[in-house]
């Protein structure tokens, strides 16, 4: 009985390795990989370079004027690009729409964005894994290395412990930094499950 | 709990049912029902979205030589979603659309294919996907 249930609490853990990129935490430093570099232009004809943000933490956010959830985000990304800017922190916005800054440029006059925004291609999509669901969001640490992805709406306190473990530099406390031990299992979020003896 | 949420490539989430072969009268009209089928938890916005930011839901037919007279969408369902603070125009499930067509008295008779797209935008109550186009080949028989 004991090891159907041990199956049974890896369930959800399997479950959201379907979907891994919504994590919630924070990847250990060991596993993080390397946010693509890409240049865009800004709304005013400048050159946005995701390299340029290298030593700051990054909110790297995909989204469109025409996504429900992603404007319940924005405000939360205005706040946090005015409360953080001083700890070398900055959001950077990518919109996919696909009218470009016909419909952007209008939306960021109108919703007051105070962070860059650029305008997204196929090519920037496929860069991260080809990005299909808004909002996608990349927390990107001082190295410029992806240090959590989340798909689809979260929480404000969730960004927020997020930017706030790499601004504070206490980023390196995820599960999966232990490697799993003989007889475990470990999930998506490097729980262990372990199974009876 | 033991379905995977969804997340990446879903592709089209709208499904249209083969439409059957409709028969039209020269000089007449003529009715074409499709069934569009949106995949559970997805809605996508109606043909009067809510706000302006929202894109409708749009069937554009190609059905020369027959001509467009009227495309009724269904009533929307006014849905509340967890990232809006009011309810939205939507469509959820299996719906309807259907479309009038006026045929010319001088529409030559036998068998032709017409063509339509369906644009939609679609999400879930926490995710979006890109607005997506499903074409649409409707047979109709045009007889005297």
């Amino acid at each position: 009985m004991k090891l159907v249930w041990a199956v049974i609490a890896m369930i959800p853990g399997l479950a959201f390795t379907a979907c891994s990129r919504n994590s919630g935490v924070v990847k250990a430093e060991s596993t993080r990989k390397m946010a693509p570099d890409f240049a865009l232009k800004d709304a005013t004809g400048k050159t946005v370079k995701l390299s340029d943000y290298r030593g700051d933490v990054v909110l790297l956010n995909f989204w469109a004027t025409w996504c429900g959830p992603c404007q319940i985000e924005i405000p939360w990304f205005i706040d946090f690009q005015k409360n953080y800017k001083d700890r070398k922190f900055a959001v950077l916005g990518v919109s996919m729409d696909d009218d470009g800054w016909k419909s952007v440029k209008p939306y960021i006059e109108q919703k007051k964005i105070n962070y860059p925004i650029v305008v997204g291609t196929e090519e920037t999509s496929q860069l991260y894994g080809g990005i299909d669901s808004l909002p996608t969001t990349f927390i990107i640490d001082r190295a410029g290395r992806i240090a959590a992805v989340h798909t689809g709406l979260v929480s404000k306190s969730v960004y927020q412990d997020e930017i706030n473990k790499l601004l504070d530099g206490k980023d390196d406390g995820g599960a999966i930094a232990e490697p799993a031990k003989r007889g475990a299992l470990v999930d998506a979020r490097g729980a262990a499950v372990l199974f009876p003896r | 709990m033991l379905a995977a949420p969804p997340c990446f490539s879903q592709g089209n989430v709208l499904s249209i049912a083969p439409p059957s072969k409709v028969t039209a009268k020269a000089g007449a009209t003529v009715e074409a029902r499709l069934t569009a089928q949106l995949r559970p938890g997805y809605h996508c916005n109606s043909n009067t979205p809510s706000d302006d930011y929202l894109i409708p839901l749009k069937l554009t037919w190609t059905a020369a030589p027959l001509s467009v007279a009227e495309v009724v969408y269904p009533k929307p369902q006014m849905e509340k979603y967890a990232f809006s603070d009011k309810p939205l125009s939507v469509y959820t499930g299996d719906f309807d659309i259907v479309t009038k067509f006026n045929v010319p008295a001088s529409a030559p008779p036998g068998p032709m294919i017409i063509s339509a797209k369906l644009r939609y935008q679609a999400c879930t109550d926490r995710m979006c996907l890109p607005p997506k186009t499903v074409d649409v080949s409707l047979p109709i028989e045009i007889v005297k």
